[in-house]
């Protein structure tokens, strides 16, 4: 898209956010709540990637992994042991649901790193909505546990009687701003990458400094296979943080 | 249903972004709704084959792993008490053999006392045999000189014109040969 535009002027343009835009796979039309987009086709190639890795990969069930199963055991072992060990052994029981946020994440980030691609995880509705299933989840599930105590975790006991008011409100602040930070912090990482490959990419076009574009967007590319993994990881490892703060409330 | 309150949104964002898509609230519906669906089935996914599956196949190999310990921990202690046993049979075999060592020497000493016993009695009772038959050829030989003695002796009387007188040549036979 980018290409087109900048051939028509024949100058340097830019647009590099052309690349987010939702729009239908088919046709032309308006873009509803049910029309199939290209964020139906991302997603549904992150859901086939999840099921080719965990199910495909390990349907031989051997005791000596092929290779795809032991990247699914890897990747199985990964995040039991940081829930294991973030969240405590009574937060074992949520590792389905954590896992499920994890390889949706990577696969979606892995994906959006294809030429072409569309990043699903870089639009803030989906993070959003990844971010407050789990602030609601984490919220509720405090409550559900441990009742009206749950509020304890704004109450630091260990801090001196006359801090603990404004600590207190310092403490609902920043559980408030946790979904916000959680969303914001993967569409932000993933949404500027690849916009800065896309602007290395309109700067390729022009001879003089070509061979340094190319060079940076290579760069560029390696770092964001990096951040796509970083990413889910923050985003997997801080689900179990909140989640170990509704287990455990009492600091 | 949606897309008609939609529309114009739709419309002029294919073109191109104007500022942030992410920020264009008309597509957030739309992404809401297929992300649900796509969560949803992961977490089906997971949750109905592959964790249990994986799970099932990490304790399985956890089992496998376990036994194949023991059993060459088992192994291990069944080549120990091989060796032992070897050991022992080899000492005992030792033993035995020395004991045997030690009988057959004691057999064969006895034997050998026995035989040089023998000997001795048999070499004993050849030369009390050789001793009297020795002494009956002495005496024979006695008994024959005597009588060349008295043949020689009435010879002799004959021969000198006497008339030999047996009883006297007899007596000085016997007198010579006491002599």
């Amino acid at each position: 898209m980018a290409e087109e535009a900048k051939g028509a002027e024949g100058g340097l343009e830019f647009h590099p956010m052309d690349q987010f835009i939702v729009k239908p796979l088919f046709g032309d039309g308006p873009v509803g709540m049910f029309t199939i987009t290209n964020v139906t086709l991302w997603l549904a190639l992150a859901v086939l990637c999840v099921y080719g890795l965990m199910v495909i990969g390990t349907s031989r069930r051997a005791i000596v992994p092929s290779r795809s199963q032991s990247i699914a055991e890897l990747a199985y072992g990964f995040v039991y042991q940081m829930v294991e060990d973030v969240a405590g052994k009574d937060g074992v029981k949520y590792f389905p649901y954590i896992i499920t946020l994890f390889l949706f994440i990577v696969f979606a980030n892995f994906l959006g790193l294809i030429p072409m691609a569309f990043t699903t995880t870089s639009h803030i509705a989906v993070t959003a909505v990844l971010a407050m299933a789990v602030f609601l989840t984490v919220t509720i599930l405090g409550f559900v546990l441990h009742g009206i105590s749950f509020l304890k975790l704004f109450w630091i006991s260990s801090a001196p009687l006359a801090l603990r008011p404004i600590l207190a409100l310092i403490e609902v602040i920043s559980y408030f701003v946790r979904p916000l930070s959680h969303s914001i912090r993967l569409a932000g990482n993933m949404m500027a990458g690849h916009a800065v490959i896309k602007v290395f990419a309109a700067f390729a076009a022009v001879l003089a400094i070509s061979p340094f574009a190319v060079l940076a967007i290579t760069a560029i590319y390696a770092l964001e296979v990096l951040v796509s993994f970083i990413q889910a990881y923050v985003f997997a490892i801080l689900t179990c943080v909140y989640l170990r703060d509704a287990l455990h409330p009492h600091h | 249903m949606a897309e008609d309150t939609h529309a114009t949104d739709g419309m002029d964002k294919t073109a191109e972004a104007p500022g942030m898509p992410q920020l264009d609230f008309s597509t957030f519906d739309n992404q809401i709704f297929w992300l649900v669906i796509a969560l949803v089935a992961i977490y089906l996914i997971l949750n109905r084959i592959a964790l249990p599956r994986i799970a099932s196949v990490l304790a399985e190999r956890k089992g496998t792993v376990t036994n194949d310990i023991a059993k060459a921990e088992e192994l291990k202690q069944a080549a120990v008490t091989a060796e032992e046993n070897y050991k022992k049979a080899l000492a005992d075999a030792r033993a035995e053999a020395q004991e045997i060592v030690a009988k057959a020497k004691a057999d064969i000493q006895a034997d050998l006392d026995d035989a040089l016993a023998k000997a001795d009695a048999e070499i004993a009772a050849r030369s009390a045999e050789s001793e009297k038959a020795i002494a009956e050829i002495r005496a024979g030989a006695m008994d024959a000189v005597a009588e060349v003695a008295r043949e020689t002796a009435a010879e002799l009387v004959a021969v000198l014109g006497g008339k030999p007188d047996k009883a006297a040549i007899d007596a000085a036979v016997a007198e010579r040969m006491k002599g």
